[in-house]
């Protein structure tokens, strides 16, 4: 958080090029606002999952590179994808994966401007979270079924 | 003052509204490639996940021969690219957006667009060594 320095920064008091003041918008206040309320709580975890599987990637990277440096490193891989750690970790990268999917539809919609009336907002939000829950089980019914 | 809450907000300047590149000096460059990558990762998505859930178990050929096949390969690259991309610029606006001092936002930036081309160009030559 950076100090302000400045009363009229303290008060969100801009000045246009003329000289003339206005009031800067404000953000919603971290202390005030209920940040679990589906709105906000999803936004937040779209931000969340999508850092999540960013560093989820590092284990697509390792299994490609252990795919292409032959059998002794991708067993050690696949021992590990295999184990109940990796599986764990797995699982919840699929998660991750399909909320941040999920929800980045819901944010393609808002972008071409539908959608924006709450009870929408609210719809399409619970809609999400059972997409999430239904693709994730989907997965991992497909990735058992090849297992067996 | 109490005059200035019903002022309309118009912060731009005349110069800044003809240039169209607002704060970032960029315009909504950054924010267009970052929906753009993301519909290009939507059916990408689609199939990586239930190709690789339907690999699960499968024996080192199997997965090699998978990986190589031209369309696998393709398509996988692709997801590399674009997939590195999206989470770089996504990364970026994270960090833009928490980290307050110019110069750690700055290295931050950098070092995360260097992982991501570094684990994205890893990741590609894997893909092409076991498919060319």
């Amino acid at each position: 958080m950076s100090i302000e320095n400045n009363a009229r920064d303290a008060t969100m008091v801009g000045r246009r090029t003329d000289g003339t003041a206005f009031r800067r918008p404000l953000s919603p206040h971290l202390q005030v606002y209920d940040m679990f309320q589906i709105t906000s709580g999803m936004s937040i975890a779209h931000r969340i999952t999508g850092t999540i599987w960013a560093v989820g990637l590092l284990f697509l990277v390792w299994w490609l590179v252990a795919a292409a440096s032959g059998p002794d490193a991708f067993a050690t891989a696949q021992w590990f994808f295999s184990s109940f750690i990796g599986i764990l970790v797995l699982f919840g990268l699929s998660a991750v994966a399909w909320y941040h999917t999920l929800a980045g539809v819901r944010h393609l919609m808002w972008d071409s401007g539908y959608g924006y009336d709450i009870p929408t907002v609210q719809k399409t939000g619970r809609i999400v979270l059972i997409a999430t829950g239904v693709m994730t089980v989907l997965t991992w019914f497909i990735a058992i079924i090849a297992w067996a | 003052m109490s005059d200035v809450s019903k002022v309309t907000v118009r912060q731009r300047s005349a110069l800044g509204r003809v240039r169209g590149m607002g704060s970032a000096k960029q315009g909504s460059h950054h924010w267009w490639v970052q929906r753009i990558s993301s519909m290009a990762l939507l059916p990408l998505m689609l199939w990586f996940v239930i190709s690789v859930a339907s690999l699960a178990g499968h024996s080192y050929a199997d997965t090699i021969l998978w990986i190589g096949h031209p369309f696998n390969a393709t398509l996988l690259l692709l997801t590399i690219a674009i997939g590195f991309q999206h989470t770089a610029s996504g990364l970026q606006v994270v960090i833009e957006d928490y980290v307050a001092d110019e110069m750690s936002r700055m290295a931050a930036v950098l070092a995360v667009k260097a992982a991501c081309t570094l684990f994205g160009v890893l990741a590609a030559l894997a893909v092409l060594k076991i498919a060319v």
